[in-house]
């Protein structure tokens, strides 16, 4: 039913996507599909990165230590962004056709109060992107 | 937290840096590693509660004790910008000297981001941006003002009085000679406009995009000193530099929000008759910063560039209907003269000592100086920010020689217009009318004037929008310790406390507040001028290094 699964995936907060990354293993098993996790990063340093390269090259490490932890194949994406802070959803939903996936896999964090003045990131990708989206809480 | 950094570290050292990657800078500081996340804010502590604190008590204690908040700031402005006159002109030459040097040394091929680094922008919309941010709203009221002001004194000659000159004019004036005395006004306005501001403006900008992009830094003002300070820049040190910088951004961004609010009215109370009433102000104020809001909410791709961009083809529809409309010849005349001026008195416009010209020395140019010294932390800020991608002689050309360019061709159109307009008729409406007013009159003796006065107001109100949302993402990212991917909350929060601060100080305290924060912005160009002095040093040490790097 899926043959490209994207897992946009952010370094800053790696304990709370574990859940969705064992989701999109075992969907990708199913399927047979492939896996991707696709990254945005500021050009400017970041918590996670020093620069754009650094980040595409940790994104590949964790990359790395997922297929062997799941015994399936996790390639990457990444891409970079000025303001990373508005364009994080477009640029995600660029990256996610650019790789030609056909579902979505998220993690997200409960809605709470902040989500009524700001939407959640995978909440608005979700309702912009054409694709089929699975958000992991 | 210790053990996970060394494993990081370790891990770097093995796989070891590409070869034209960026080179970050050894350091134990992690970006973020004293933000606070309240509410799920992202801020820097102590520097977003700081800056925010004292602003607020800041503007409560200047409405509270007006009088003498007036006469402290009246008396400090002055006094720095007479006393250290030497300081102001001497610095900014060598900021001039220092971005000329990295134009023809080896070092401009050093490039922002590393060797492989791509342009975020295209040079369009990078020269919209950096120059939307760095003069904009200035030139739509200096531009006529300023040549007239500088011609008029130059004109008059000089006066001594007990010894002292007591005259205005630039040098030595040009006393009786209408085309001498224009000529002189231009170059003392295009000083003032041109290299001068561009190199201290190019200085920070660089410095802090060198150290952000090539050495993996926070963007944020105390990471330009790290050669210099070291790991002090994550302690006190570094919380001064960046509160600093806050400071004298929000209270320049406000305080030229709340004059220009008045400037705004004045012209649409000219062209309209719609009153200059608070009612008018506060509605003008929320206007500007809805627009601003609505810009920073759709980012700096969506929001800020596309309105640069309009902004400066509106600027550039204006100019050339008014270099096509208005005295062409003159206009080229007044220019080519002017710029030739400006290059044969740059030498003893610039001069720092010596000077018989005390009051044009002092009043213009240090106050000027320590004008676009303050503007320095945002405007820098903001340009580093859009240039990852450039080599240094790229930047240098775009941020210093085009700006120069651009400056010499505005002043002639706008002020070349004006003083023909006296010289023809010493009478001219435009001479004495009130400073604001004086681009809308200048325009009303030209054709299609009804046009061209709302375009002339359109542009002062965008000037005003692109300088506030660039203005609050630079303070949101230095309250935010560097990060550029900070919730959208606090760039609404800055956008929007700018407008207040501005409102209130116009609302309770009037033009006397506005004033005496606006000297406190200013005298903030003081500090700041040793920071870039210091800042200099850093960027070449650092600049050098790279290339060696490069070179391998």
């Amino acid at each position: 039913m899926f043959n490209t699964i994207a897992v946009p995936f952010d370094l800053a907060h790696i304990d709370k996507q574990a859940k969705a990354i064992s989701a999109a293993a075992d969907l990708a098993k199913h399927f047979g599909a492939s896996l991707t996790l696709v990254g945005v990063t500021s050009t400017t340093p970041s918590e996670t990165a020093h620069n754009p390269e650094e980040f595409a090259r940790k994104l590949a490490e964790y990359a790395a230590t997922q297929s062997d932890k799941f015994g399936i194949r996790f390639d990457t994406h990444s891409t970079v962004s000025v303001d990373v802070t508005i364009d994080l959803e477009k640029k995600l939903d660029t990256a996610i056709h650019e790789i030609g996936a056909d579902l979505v896999v998220m993690a997200s964090h409960e809605p709470g109060f902040r989500d009524y003045l700001f939407r959640s990131h995978s909440g608005n990708l979700a309702t912009h992107t054409d694709l089929s989206v699975l958000i992991i809480r | 937290m210790m053990s996970e950094r060394e494993v990081t570290n370790a891990e770097d050292s093995t796989i070891g840096y590409q070869e034209n990657a960026p080179h970050p800078i050894d350091t134990d500081f992690e970006l973020g590693q004293d933000n606070i996340n309240p509410f799920g804010l992202d801020i820097h502590n102590p520097v977003f509660l700081v800056s925010g604190l004292s602003i607020v008590a800041f503007v409560l204690i200047t409405l509270m004790f007006q009088a003498q908040a007036t006469e402290f700031f009246g008396w400090l402005r002055p006094f720095l910008t007479s006393t250290f006159d030497w300081f102001f002109l001497g610095a900014a030459n060598l900021f001039v000297l220092f971005c000329l040097m990295l134009l023809v040394s080896p070092l401009g091929s050093v490039r922002l981001g590393g060797s492989d680094a791509k342009p975020d922008y295209s040079y369009a919309g990078w020269f919209a941006m950096l120059f939307a941010a760095g003069m904009g709203i200035g030139l739509m009221f200096f531009g006529v003002s300023e040549p007239m002001s500088h011609f008029a004194s130059s004109l008059g000659g000089t006066a001594v009085e007990g010894g002292v000159r007591s005259d205005w004019a630039p040098l030595d004036a040009a006393a009786g000679d209408a085309i001498a005395a224009r000529n002189l006004g231009m170059a003392a306005t295009i000083f003032h406009w041109a290299l001068h501001p561009w190199a201290i403006y190019a200085v920070l900008a660089l410095a802090l995009a060198f150290f952000t992009y090539n050495r993996g830094l926070p963007l944020t003002l105390r990471s330009a000193f790290y050669p210099i300070l070291g790991e002090r820049i994550w302690g006190w040190w570094g919380h001064l530099i960046d509160i600093t910088a806050v400071f004298a951004t929000l209270f320049g961004l406000a305080t030229s929000l709340g004059f220009g609010t008045e400037q705004a009215l004045a012209g649409l109370n000219y062209l309209f008759g719609w009153g200059t009433g608070n009612v008018a102000k506060v509605v003008l104020i929320s206007a500007i910063t809805a627009l601003a809001l609505i810009s920073v909410l759709r980012g700096l791709d969506g929001g800020v560039k596309i309105l640069s961009e309009i902004n400066i083809g509106l600027a550039g529809l204006l100019l050339l209907f008014i270099i096509v409309v208005g005295p062409t010849a003159t206009i080229f005349e007044t220019t080519f003269a002017g710029g030739a001026a400006y290059v044969k008195e740059l030498i003893p416009l610039s001069m720092p000592f010596g000077r018989e010209d005390a009051n044009f020395s002092q009043g213009w140019t240090a106050f000027y100086w320590a004008w676009w010294i303050s503007w320095s932390p945002f405007v820098g800020m903001f340009i580093a920010r859009v240039s990852r991608g450039r080599t240094v002689r790229e930047f240098v050309i775009c941020v210093l020689i085009i700006p120069t360019f651009v400056c010499v061709l505005w002043m002639g159109a706008f002020g070349g217009t004006a003083i023909a307009q006296v010289v023809a008729d010493a009478t001219a409406p435009v001479k004495d009318a009130a400073l604001e007013l004086k681009l809308f009159v200048m325009l009303a003796s030209l054709p299609l004037s009804t046009i061209t006065s709302v375009l002339g107001i359109i542009l002062v109100l965008v000037f005003f929008v692109t300088s506030s949302d660039s203005g609050s993402l630079v303070i949101d990212t230095i309250t935010a310790g560097g990060k550029t991917d900070a919730p959208a909350a606090q760039r609404v929060f800055w956008c929007t406390f700018e407008g207040i601060v501005a409102a209130t100080l116009l609302l309770v305290g009037g033009s006397e507040a506005l004033n005496a924060l606006q000297a406190m912005a200013v005298s903030t160009g003081f500090p700041f001028t040793i920071v870039l002095l210091a800042l200099c040093v850093s960027l070449f040490i650092g600049l050098r290094q790279s290339l060696r790097e490069q070179r391998g």
